[in-house]
């Protein structure tokens, strides 16, 4: 699985992207998050606050509940300020 | 039609070229998107901004804002529809976006140059990174942005 972070969530993990192999009990987003959380004190940093970090599951949006299994692109990012 | 790019556009030979052979084309509507030189909204006490980097998610940002693209057309009868986004770092006065609506009467083409702006902002997966005296700080997005994006999914065509 291949997981990419934007913008202050990049800084806060300290990588853009990295590949990780979960256990099979991380079937969704929010498994996932408290999986990542564990992985260091940069993780939980970035993740501290759910209400600021969206979620895309192979470049679509995807909500908390969304399934994750290994293949999948899931970016973290703060909500997008473009335009 | 979609560009997602480092480099600077000419937002006048953009229009100019736009349509130009569709004779059913009766307006075009215009909307660039430019760098201030201030933190916030007020401009008289926000800090001043020496750059502004936009950061970008390759991919997706290309895949969002082809859907919003095809969600304008399904909205209104657009015989075209342009949008480019910059990403990189850029100064005040620089253009950051320009969204071209093209349709055989105006009312189209200014509702869905304002849709596909509205939309974009809180969509398209782009980043600021402001530059102060202070250093780089991200801009964090701004309710009222969502509260113009969701007039669009309440009314329709308005």
């Amino acid at each position: 699985m291949k997981l990419l972070y934007f913008a202050w969530l990049r800084s806060k993990v300290g990588m853009g992207e990295e590949t990780v192999a979960p256990p099979a009990e991380v079937r969704d987003v929010s498994s996932l998050i408290a999986w990542l959380k564990e992985r260091g004190p940069g993780h939980a940093a970035a993740f501290a606050d759910l209400s600021v970090v969206r979620v895309a599951v192979n470049q679509d949006y995807a909500g908390l509940d969304h399934p994750v299994r290994a293949g999948d692109e899931v970016a973290f990012f703060p909500p997008v300020t473009g335009g | 039609m979609i560009r997602v790019q480092r480099e600077d556009f000419d937002a006048g030979a953009e229009l100019n070229g736009f349509c130009a052979a569709n004779g059913k084309v009766g307006g075009v509507a215009c909307f660039v998107g430019l760098v201030r030189d201030y933190v916030g909204h007020d401009p008289t006490a926000g800090e001043t901004v020496r750059a502004m980097t936009l950061e970008h998610y390759p991919g997706m940002t290309e895949r969002q804002l082809a859907a919003i693209e095809a969600e304008a057309r399904g909205r209104w009868p657009l015989e075209d529809c342009l949008i480019i986004h910059r990403h990189g770092r850029l100064e005040p006065g620089d253009r950051i976006v320009l969204v071209l609506t093209a349709s055989a009467h105006r009312e189209a083409a200014f509702q869905a140059c304002q849709f596909l702006i509205d939309w974009l902002k809180t969509k398209a997966p782009f980043w600021k990174l402001e530059e102060t005296s202070d250093g780089g700080q991200w801009v964090e997005a701004r309710s009222s942005d969502d509260e113009l994006a969701a007039r669009w999914a309440k009314d329709g065509n308005r």
